[in-house]
Order: structure tokens, then sequence, then C-alpha cells
């Protein structure tokens, strides 16, 4: 259970929001809306625990998130803008450090299981360098398959992905939402993520 | 905890086994600013044996603050490192582990070159033991001082002379007791106050160094 | 009454006004008095002749570089703890005072050692303590400078007060056991040239004087420049459009 309280955060001296207060359940999915530059990147990051809030709390099941703190930060995975890859290690070894850096490890077989679900079956070796755009982004994807978190935080998750990806993407986050597994997301594309129970936010309209 | 440590350092080692020539740069940074002072002040082996302490110990420094840019832009340029904060870990931690590999990558290698560079200034046995010993204690510090430093200027415009502004200062009671040992053993004279007392700053700095660049890091990566 | 209240910048702004009068003009009052004091009532030293009396500018200069690292630093913690954003002000407001009187502790200091030591500058502890005060500053002021978010300003700065209040006092010690150590290579001298004990009663009250002369100068300045930054900060506050609005200074 994940609840905003009077959140306000700014950027510089603008106000983006403040007063923003929102609970997300188990097995539900918010589609966060709103212009560029309404604060849509800093609301996600705010509930990361990435940006400080001027004011307000992130709580998860009752807590305050920031005193939380390690134990927040395992039920959650943040996807930004950047891939969070390093292009000199390959896609397995990037994979490995995200895995053991959250305290679990996972078999090589593993991975080239979540690789191949991810349409990656051939660049378990290569360096992330010399992958496209879209196979490093389906890379970074994979996280989502070896992970179990339960609060998923995707900003803008369908840039740079092909129409299977699109699909395959959201087959996956309408998975996560049924097990009782939480989505916030942002995206500019015309995407049907009708799943679960569905809450809008719409962000820069007061 | 101690899986994390280990595993952030291989990484950081792996990057830079796959990008070599970064390491190699410091360490010729250092070989060429210490073969510049005989070049500017002229060979005479008395003047450059009475100099050789504060040249290399002033190159180290200069060496370390260069290659601090490294320790955390490219993670974050690239999101590993908001990827590193979102982590079940202690974030000191896992910032005392790319300190510890920074200085694997750039400091070992100025305190295993450095007896060469002091018996170029002639510098006898003694000598050159202290000013090894001397290095090992001390480079440690100035990863760990550097970091904070690092972390307060990360994606900051000019943050490479920014940088130097802000760490060099720290660095000087580290330069006074390394240089200083050297010296003292040149003369004569023993070095033990000398090596506790960059032992004291090297806990100290062990203690609180990762914890102020942790926090460091969470300003600057907002 | 409570004493938080005050840390609202809407609040503070026209109490910060009122003080900064109030202590510019004590500050004028007691240069006054104090430059008076050290030109035309302080006696002649005996050993050192007229040109001692550029310590009484000296040595109150000195002593406020150091004093006011520590309230900035000070004021940074106050800023990270209690997250107040007129903390973190008040510590970037005393910043450049901060430094010009570092500026002028080292800058007399070289005056002074002309005639005494018979060099502009020694590498004596106490002056190289100084020249070290004087790059925290600048480094201090350059990342404020270098930094555009405001937000984030603030709190790296303040980190880094907290980063160089700790490391002054090793700062200090390593230069004065260093400068102990190169003893034959500089110029030996004595505790201050021996003026603390030769120092008569009216020297010290002069020098009192000029000491609050200059901390209350500071204060006046800080306050002021605070004042300017709050404007700045929260431009687009109602609060300050009312204020510009009603054409209240």
């Amino acid at each position: 259970m994940l609840n905003i309280v009077n959140l306000e955060c700014v950027r510089g001296d603008r106000q983006l929001f403040s007063g923003l207060s929102f609970s997300l359940e188990e097995g539900s999915l918010l589609h966060v809306h709103g212009a560029n530059g309404s604060g849509k990147t800093t609301l996600l990051r705010a509930i990361a625990g990435l940006v400080l809030p001027e004011d307000g709390a992130v709580e998860w099941g009752g807590k305050p998130a920031r005193k939380l703190s390690e134990d927040f930060n395992r039920e959650l995975i943040y996807m930004g803008h950047h891939y969070g890859l390093k292009f000199e290690l390959t896609a397995y070894e990037n994979l490995r450090v995200f895995a053991r850096l959250s305290g679990f490890d996972i078999s090589e077989r593993s991975v080239e299981l979540a690789l191949k679900s991810m349409g990656l079956a051939r660049c378990f070796e290569l360096p992330v360098k010399v992958l496209s755009q879209g196979q490093k982004k389906r890379v970074s994807l994979a996280r989502l398959l070896l992970q179990r978190s339960r609060l998923w935080i995707l900003d803008e998750p369908f840039v740079a992905l092909d129409v299977a990806g699109v699909s395959m993407l959201l087959e996956m986050i309408k998975e996560h939402v049924a097990d009782g597994g939480m989505v916030i997301l942002t995206t500019h594309q015309e995407v049907d993520v009708e799943v679960g129970k569905l809450q809008h936010l719409h962000l820069g309209e007061h | 905890m101690f899986a994390a440590l280990k595993c952030i350092i291989a990484r950081d080692l792996t990057l830079a086994l796959r990008h070599r020539s970064d390491v190699l740069t410091t360490v010729f940074f250092f070989i060429i600013v210490v073969s510049l002072f005989p070049l500017g002040v002229g060979p005479e082996t008395d003047l450059l044996r009475s100099m050789a302490a504060g040249v290399v110990w002033v190159s180290a420094l200069l060496a370390s603050m260069l290659s601090l840019s490294r320790l955390f832009a490219d993670d974050f340029n690239d999101g590993t490192l908001e990827q590193l904060l979102l982590t079940p870990q202690p974030l000191a931690l896992i910032v005392f582990g790319k300190i510890l590999a920074h200085w694997i990558i750039s400091g070992l290698p100025l305190v295993l070159i450095a007896p060469l560079l002091g018996l170029q200034f002639g510098l006898g046995g003694d000598a050159l033991m202290m000013l090894v010993l001397t290095l090992l204690l001390g480079t440690p510090v100035l990863s760990l001082i550097g970091a904070i430093g690092a972390a307060l200027t990360l994606g900051l415009r000019g943050g490479g002379v920014l940088v130097s502004l802000l760490v060099l200062p720290l660095y000087i009671p580290v330069l006074i007791f390394g240089a200083g040992g050297v010296e003292a053993t040149v003369s004569g004279m023993g070095a033990e106050g000398h090596l506790s007392l960059l032992g004291a700053m090297l806990i100290l700095s062990l203690l609180l160094a990762p914890l102020a660049s942790a926090a460091a890091l969470r300003i600057s990566v907002e | 009454m409570n004493l938080f209240k005050y840390s609202a910048p809407s609040i503070f702004y026209p109490l910060a006004g009122r003080l900064a009068t109030g202590f510019a003009i004590a500050a004028v009052l007691l240069l006054a008095i104090g430059l008076y004091m050290s030109f035309f009532v302080a006696p002649t030293d005996y050993k050192q002749g007229e040109g001692y009396r550029i310590m009484f500018i000296h040595v109150p200069a000195a002593w406020m570089s150091m004093f006011i690292y520590l309230v900035m630093a000070a004021w940074a913690a106050a800023g990270m703890i209690w997250r107040t954003r007129l903390s973190s002000m008040m510590a970037s407001a005393l910043a450049p005072t901060g430094a010009m009187f570092t500026f002028i502790a080292l800058w007399t200091g070289a005056l002074w050692g002309k005639p005494m030591w018979g060099a502009w500058w020694v590498w004596d502890a106490r002056l190289t303590s100084e020249l070290i005060l004087l790059f925290l500053y600048i480094g201090y002021m350059a990342m404020e400078s270098a930094i555009d978010d405001p937000r984030r300003a603030a709190r790296a700065c303040g980190l880094l007060a907290l980063v160089g209040v700790i490391n002054i006092p090793i700062i200090y010690y390593s230069v004065k056991w260093w400068n102990t150590l190169h003893q034959g290579a500089s110029i030996k001298m004595s505790e201050s040239g021996g003026i603390e004990s030769s120092m008569t009663e009216i020297m010290l009250w002069t020098m009192l004087i000029m000491t609050f002369a200059c901390w209350f100068y500071t204060i006046a300045v800080a306050l002021t420049r605070v004042r300017s930054i709050i404007l700045e900060r929260e431009s687009k506050t109602v609060w300050v459009k009312e204020m510009l609005q009603q054409g209240e200074k």
C-alpha cells in the first residue's frame, strides 16, 4: 500500500505541484498524465526517493518511505529516462550486478531465460554498447522479470520500443498488476493500459 | 552486505579493465609532472634530493585529483548511479566500494611507480621505503576526501576545475605529513609520528568520507 | 514565544531590515570610536613604533574570518537538520564577508610583516592557515555560483561547510606542526611579536571596540544580503508580490 500525503515539489523557483495526495493499493495501476514540464518525472523520482520533496511524505505500508530507506528500495524498481546500463558490460553482467546489489544471486540460466523472453536470445554475451536503442531498453526492462519487486515506477517505458516490444511490456505490466503488484507509469504514446484497478492522475491543471 | 561490496568493487574494476587507457593516463600524468621539476629547477642532486618528497607528493595530489572526475561522472551520465541509489544497500557502503575500486585503479599505481621516481631524485633506500609507506597510507585518504568533492560537483559546469578548488585545501594535512615523513627519513630522523598521524587521518576519513559522499550524491542526483 | 516563527522568510524579511539598520548604525559608531582610539589614543609601542597600529584592524579581521566560518557552518548545519530555507540563506549571506575579512587579515598581515620581519610574506603558521581559510571560502562561493538550482546549492553548500569545519582544526594543527618542523628554514618569530604581553589596557580596549565594530558590520551586511537573497528566491511567492505592489521596501 503506497500513500502519497500532501506532496509538494519545486524545481528551481517553480512550484511543480503541491498538496498532492493519493494512495495506491495492491493490484492497481496509476497512469500519470500531464504536459511536458508539469512535473511527472519529478513526481516519480520523488516517490522513488531520488528527489527530496519540499513538503509532504511518501508512505509505504503506513510508514514513511524515507525512514524505511533500504527496505523500501527492496520493494521498488524505478526506470527513468536513462537505461541504467553500463555499456562496456554485457547484458548478463549488467543484470547480475543489479541482482547482487539487490541482495540475491541469479543463475546464468535465469538471465538467459529472461533475455529470451524479452526477445534478446542472442545478445547474452554482447557488450550493451553494440545493441540498438530498442534492445538496450529491453535489457533494462528484463530486470522487471528477474527482480521480484512489488512497486514498478516506469517513466516513459515505451520509448524506443517497437510494436512487438510495446505489447510485450503491456503483457508484463498486466501480469504484474494481476499478481497484486503496483505500477506507476507515464507515457506520451497512445497505449492501452486498461488493467486492474486503474487510476489516472493529471498534473499541471491547477 | 559484504557481497554487495565485493560486487561493486568487481564491477568498477571490470569497467576499468575494459578502459585501460584511463588508468594509464593518471600514471603517466604523475610521471610527467614529477619529471618536469628537474627541468624547472636544474639537475643539482642535492637540491633535487631535498625536494624529492614534496615534488612526488604534490604530483600524487594532482594526479589523484585529476582522476576524481571519473569516480561518479560515468555512472551519473548513464543513469546507473541513480539505480545504485535505489538498491537495498546502505549508500555509504556502495560509495565506499566505489572509492576503494577507484583507489586500486588510480591510487595504487602511483604508490607502485613512486620508488622509480624517487630514484630519479636520488633518494636512498630508507627514504624510498618511507615514500612508498606514506603514499600507501596517504593516497586512500586523498581518494576518500576527493570523493566528497567529486560527489558535490557532479554534473556541474566546469566541475573539474571546481573540484580542485574544493578538494586541494583539504588535501593539505595529508601533504604535510606524507612529504614530512619522507623528509624526516632523509634527514635521519624517525618518521613514526608521521605514519601514525597519516594512519589516524586514514581511519577518520574511512569513517566520515563515505557518509559525506553518500549525502552529497543524494543532493547531486536529484 | 516561538522562535521558529521568525524562520519564515516573509516574517524575517522586515525584521532583518530593522535589525540591519540598527547594527549598521552601531557598527559606524564603534568604528569611528575604534579608529580614533587606534590612531590617537593608543600609545606608540616601544618596540614596534607606529607600525603596530595596523594590529587594530588585522587582529579583529583574523578573528572574524574564523568566527564567520564557524557561524556559517552552524547555519548550514541548522539548515540541514531542520531544513529551514532561511538557515542556508544566512550561510550563503555570510560567506562573502568572511572571505573579505580573511583577505583583509592577509593583506594587513603582509603590510605588518614588511617592517617587522622584512618580508611581505613569511610561511608562518597563522598566515598559512589564514591563506587556506581563504581557499575554503573561495571554494564555497565558487560552488555556490556554479549550481543553478538554489535548493541544490543550499544543500550542497551546507554539506561543504560542514566538511570544511571538521577539517579546519586538522588543517590548522598540521600547518602549525609543519611550521615548527621547518623552523630553521623560515624566520623565527615569537608568538605574535610579543604584543600580547606588552599590550596596555588602552590597546586592549581599542582592539575590543574594533572587534565589535567588525562584528556588527558583519551582522548588518549579512542581514542586508540575506534580504536580497530572500527577495530573489521568493520572487514568485505571494507575499513578495504584494509587498512590491505596495511599493514598500
